[in-house]
């Protein structure tokens, strides 16, 4: 750092200010901002917009904890966070040990761009895809009853695991790229010293590999555990009528129902236990960055 | 040894697998797209009416242009504003740096749920309101952290005393700069701009909020479509924009490196 500094002075924000401020005066005007009327209209009765009458209340709120539907939902949205997350270790962490230790040189290169290519690609329309596959009379129905000797119906379009193939199939992909960054990172003669040292694989695996990689594991967890619990799209398109989240509810607050100021509650309140997380989280993410 | 080289092929297999979970959906509905049936019937026969008919459907073009304009002003400024925030965050310290730098997280970190109807209420409350101003504004301040995130990390490997010798040889501010780090920085710009357009191209949630009828992007109308029911043409346009935005992302991949390592 200190060879850095030598150009330019030191302790100069009088240069640096005209520079910083485009970036960041517009992400105050389209995010800091919003994100601080949002707050202050979740304590209003309606919106200040049009003469309409408006009153400061903390009804929104009371909305939330007096009806159990709002925190049933919340509940349905953190398990449908934590089953992803989970589902994403699992698949996604053995992946990321392939690529980080198994394979080698270009294919290794080539697989681990494939792997990540859809995670930048399209979200929505990658869900969309599922429904190929997933709708009855589909790929996956087709298929089975073709192998299969006894006519099942596969239907798994518009039900709970749906929406869980759907998430984990848009965020597995960053589960792997935080864990192959921290397994590559450990020194292989760590795994010898203790292959010679008598230990079985799995007794390397357990005490050497995953305690080493966690920093990796968590950052994953939380990449994926907090867009997960905000999602909402996800739900409608594959869950159907069972895809009702806490996500949709403020959706609908604001496409739908239009009652803005609960709906910014709601988003209020997920905003609040979003960054509960990050901040349980951010030590490790700090390290592993 | 036999033992390692078995489990060495069963991870090489499990790769495999893990590969057709993340690609048969997408070829799968490529290859619907390409099938004369509408209710998606088998056997497959080849068809490209539904592409024929993507051309025939002026609300659709419509949003894909507004899309690219979008993404294409979205790449413009947020590279150019990100670029010079890195700038000044390589090479001045000052009290406060630490703070800018963290204020980066919020805008990737917070689900974009949450963003969109912040901006929602605000622009709203302004006298924006919604439409493809309030688009732009949301996605060039969502592209913007990935801009200088990766510009940033570019500039770590640029050695400081390059500028050093430029300025000792007579070179103003301005051309040791333009002359000097900008060349070197420019893969990372570069990628940068890519990571925009990409952020802005394939946005949803963001523009659903703030798009009105007459003013919305393509993956907004995709999504109405979608909720009306399936269609072989939503297959159609879905699949040229999966292909676009891969190819994208592959363009991205010869600049920067994901990987963080060779």
């Amino acid at each position: 750092m200190a060879e850095q500094l030598a150009t330019g002075s030191r302790r100069a924000l009088r240069p640096a200010l005209p520079l910083l401020l485009p970036a960041y005066l517009w992400l105050t005007v389209a995010i800091f901002l919003p994100l601080s009327a949002m707050v202050f209209f979740s304590f209003m009765t309606d919106l200040p917009l049009a003469g309409k009458e408006w009153a400061f209340t903390l009804g929104n709120y009371a909305a939330f904890f007096s009806q159990s539907l709002y925190s049933k939902l919340l509940f349905a949205s953190l398990r449908l966070g934590l089953e992803v997350t989970l589902w994403c270790v699992v698949i996604g962490y053995p992946a990321a040990y392939v690529l980080a230790k198994v394979l080698k040189g270009r294919s290794r290169e080539a697989i681990f761009l494939l792997v990540i290519l859809p995670f930048w690609s399209n979200g929505l329309v990658r869900i969309f895809s599922w429904a190929m596959v997933l709708r009855e009379g589909g790929i996956l129905d087709t298929t089975l009853n073709a192998v299969l000797p006894s006519k099942i119906n596969i239907d798994l379009m518009y039900s709970y695991p749906a929406v869980i193939i759907g998430l984990v199939h848009s965020y597995v992909p960053y589960m792997v790229l935080t864990c192959y960054l921290t397994l590559q990172a450990i020194d292989d003669s760590l795994i010898e010293a203790g292959r010679s040292l008598g230990a079985s694989r799995l007794q390397v695996l357990k005490r050497v590999i995953i305690p080493l990689s966690m920093p990796g594991l968590i950052a994953g967890a939380a990449l994926i555990f907090v867009p997960v619990v905000g999602s909402f799209m996800e739900p409608r398109i594959l869950g159907g009528r069972t895809g009702t989240f806490y996500g949709t509810v403020i959706e609908d607050q604001f496409v739908a129902v239009f009652n803005w100021p609960l709906g910014a509650a709601l988003s209020f309140i997920l905003l609040a236990v979003v960054l509960v997380i990050l901040g349980l989280a951010a030590p490790v993410l700090r390290r592993a960055g | 040894m036999a033992t390692t080289r078995i489990l060495e092929w069963v991870g090489r297999f499990y790769i495999f697998l893990l590969l057709g979970f993340l690609y048969l959906p997408i070829i799968i509905m490529g290859l619907m797209s390409f099938n004369a049936s509408p209710f998606y019937q088998l056997p497959f026969e080849w068809t490209t009416d539904w592409y024929a008919s993507l051309w025939q459907n002026d609300q659709l073009i419509a949003a894909t242009w507004n899309s690219i304009e979008i993404a294409i002003i979205t790449t413009i400024l947020s590279t150019v504003l990100g670029s010079m925030a890195s700038l000044a965050l390589y090479r001045y310290d000052f009290r406060g740096k630490k703070l800018l730098q963290a204020l980066l997280f919020p805008p990737i970190a917070i689900p974009w749920l949450i963003t969109g109807t912040a901006m929602l209420i605000f622009f709203f409350g302004i006298g924006i309101g919604r439409g493809l101003i309030a688009i732009l504004l949301g996605h060039v301040a969502l592209a913007l952290p990935y801009v200088i995130v990766v510009v940033s990390a570019r500039l770590q490997t640029f050695a400081p005393e390059l500028e050093e010798a430029a300025r000792s040889l007579g070179a103003n501010q301005w051309q040791v700069t333009v002359r000097v780090t900008l060349p070197w920085i420019m893969p990372g710009v570069i990628a940068g701009g890519l990571f925009a357009f990409a952020v802005s191209f394939d946005q949803f949630v963001v523009s659903y909020f703030l798009s009105t009828p007459g003013q919305t992007t393509l993956p907004v109308e995709i999504y109405a479509a979608i909720r009306k029911g399936f269609t072989p043409e939503i297959n159609a346009v879905s699949t040229i924009i999966i292909v676009v935005s891969m190819a994208l992302m592959l363009l991205t991949a010869r600049f920067f490196k994901f990987g963080g390592e060779k």
